[in-house]
């Protein structure tokens, strides 16, 4: 296959802030934190940075989902930049990356600064929870700044999680997979977790803990959950061959089609990998259903058979035939929102994971970011 | 249809906004009957409302009455309260109407938390929340 307009992109450089739950710190200063670590990381400084690229940008939606956009971030670090994009309508919270490569393939940027900043964990206590964002007035009514979408869920009581549940209950409705099997997606991302000192949630999980963790839309359990917390994730996106290649992350395919399917295909179409070419895959796991979802449709599994995959857990361990989630996913390190999977997997194809790098020196790493329509799935190469 | 199709809950939902799109669909319950987005051209069910065909581009859109069964696709339990007014925990499904093709999301009201299943076959109700009727279901009654 020629070359797709993805081999003129590489990932030159990450960085991530410091990440908690409560930091109590201004969201700007944890996006400096990453933007400094990930230009400083690819060899750059701020002034080789030209281009700006994030999800969602500085646009008001549930408390503390954004920390910063492209405005604060020029003017934070001083950039001079010939091009930005921020914004939600994007194929997933990694469409931001996508664009960034576009530009550079383009020739509009040579290295682009790439963001993602939450601080959910922090704001929730000064704006409220999620459910704060349902734009509800005292007496019930759905306000007329709110989503036009709300109308669709606010009058039932339909939060987020509910959203993963319905899909859960009749995918396992469906398939016959059981909790237990669900449950090894959170219990390996906490043994993940145990090995990443940045991770939020390091102590160990049993399967039991998850069978007797609080309900909270069911069959949707606590567990099935990723963490909301502070954070920023940065990455650079540089034009090939203007950085150090031997520390290059390369971009094999990707794929920004609407829908988790969709995207998949997009991704293999653009590819002469196969499923069977995944070394490591760090897929979404907004909750646990989506996970599972991305799995089947990247092929690491017939469909309905990804119950069987998890079945017992060591095939997605850090020793297993596939690894998945091995930072600690968002299930365990935190609702980084796409970009810490990213990070992750940037860090894994460099060797650089420390005591959870996944052995025999992955070469394609799959990350996806999103669900349902909202989606994108990407095919990471190691240096060369 | 029941007779009794306008339900007292207790307690007020939050009330959607009302505009072009979505009149019909929030006050179709003023006379008991739930009605669901139409082509009259090609006859494709289309929910949420919108003002063209997505299959013949066709403006020929009506809001069409609909028997108002269905039977459950999907359903959760849910435990955390979302709204103001709405006490947890209550069941949200996803309802397959019967006669017309497509899922509502939606209530399911008066029925025990722990006795639904998919398949399940319900009927629709209201509850009144200002100018607005908005669809639920409940368990049909043998």
């Amino acid at each position: 296959m020629s070359a797709n307009f993805e081999a003129s992109a590489v990932v030159s450089g990450i960085g991530m802030s410091r990440v908690g739950r409560r930091l109590e710190l201004d969201p700007w200063l944890l996006t400096t934190e990453a933007a400094l670590e990930a230009i400083s990381d690819a060899g750059l400084t701020t002034d080789d940075i030209d281009g700006i690229s994030t999800y969602p940008g500085a646009v008001w939606s549930t408390p503390g989902i954004t920390g910063a956009g492209c405005d604060d971030v020029r003017s934070l670090l001083g950039l001079r930049t010939k091009w930005h994009s921020g914004g939600g309508e994007r194929p997933g919270q990694l469409g931001a990356v996508i664009d960034a490569m576009l530009a550079v393939h383009a020739g509009l940027a040579t290295h682009v600064l790439c963001f993602r900043t939450v601080w959910e964990s922090t704001a929730q206590q000064y704006l409220g929870g999620r459910s704060a964002a349902l734009n509800k007035s005292a007496d019930g009514k759905i306000l007329p700044f709110g989503r036009e979408l709300d109308q669709w869920t606010a009058p039932y009581g339909i939060g987020y999680p509910s959203h993963g549940a319905l899909r859960m209950q009749r995918y396992m409705a469906e398939s016959g997979a059981t909790r237990e099997q669900f449950a090894q997606l959170a219990v390996v991302s906490r043994a993940n977790a145990g090995l990443n000192p940045q991770a939020i949630h390091r102590d160990p999980m049993t399967v039991d803990d998850y069978l007797t963790s609080r309900m909270i839309s069911d069959p949707l359990c606590l567990f099935d959950c990723d963490v909301p917390v502070d954070g920023s994730v940065a990455v650079i996106v540089s034009r090939t061959g203007t950085t150090d290649s031997s520390r290059a992350v390369s971009f094999q395919a990707i794929g920004s089609a609407a829908g988790v399917d969709e995207s998949c295909s997009m991704m293999w179409s653009r590819t002469d990998l196969k499923p069977s070419d995944i070394d490591i895959a760090e897929i979404y796991d907004g909750f646990t259903i989506y996970a599972v979802e991305w799995i089947e449709a990247l092929g690491l599994c017939g469909n309905y058979e990804a119950g069987e995959l998890l079945e017992g857990g060591s095939k997605i361990s850090l020793n297993g035939e596939i690894p998945m989630s091995t930072n600690g996913g968002q299930l365990s390190a935190g609702r980084l929102h796409g970009f810490g999977s990213f990070h992750e997997a940037c860090l894994q194809l460099r060797g650089e994971a420390e005591k959870r790098q996944v052995p025999n020196s992955p070469q394609i790493a799959a990350v996806t970011s999103g669900a349902e329509s909202f989606s994108s799935a990407l095919l990471l190469g190691a240096p060369r | 249809m029941s007779t009794n199709s306008i339900v007292d809950e207790g307690f007020l939902r939050p009330e959607p906004p009302l505009t072009p799109r979505t009149t019909a669909f929030w006050t179709s319950g003023h006379d008991g009957v739930l009605r669901i987005t139409r082509c009259e051209d090609c006859g494709q069910w289309m929910h949420p409302p919108r003002p063209i065909c997505r299959v013949c581009q066709s403006q020929s859109i009506s809001s069409t009455a609909v028997a108002g069964t269905g039977n459950v696709f999907s359903f959760t339990v849910n435990r955390y309260q979302w709204s103001p007014t709405i006490e947890p925990p209550y069941v949200i499904a996803e309802i397959a109407l019967d006669d017309a093709d497509v899922i509502l999301m939606t209530a399911l009201i008066e029925c025990e938390i722990d006795a639904v299943s998919i398949g399940m076959p319900v009927e629709v109700c209201f509850a009144i929340s200002g100018d607005t009727f908005i669809p639920l279901f409940r368990p049909v009654v043998p």
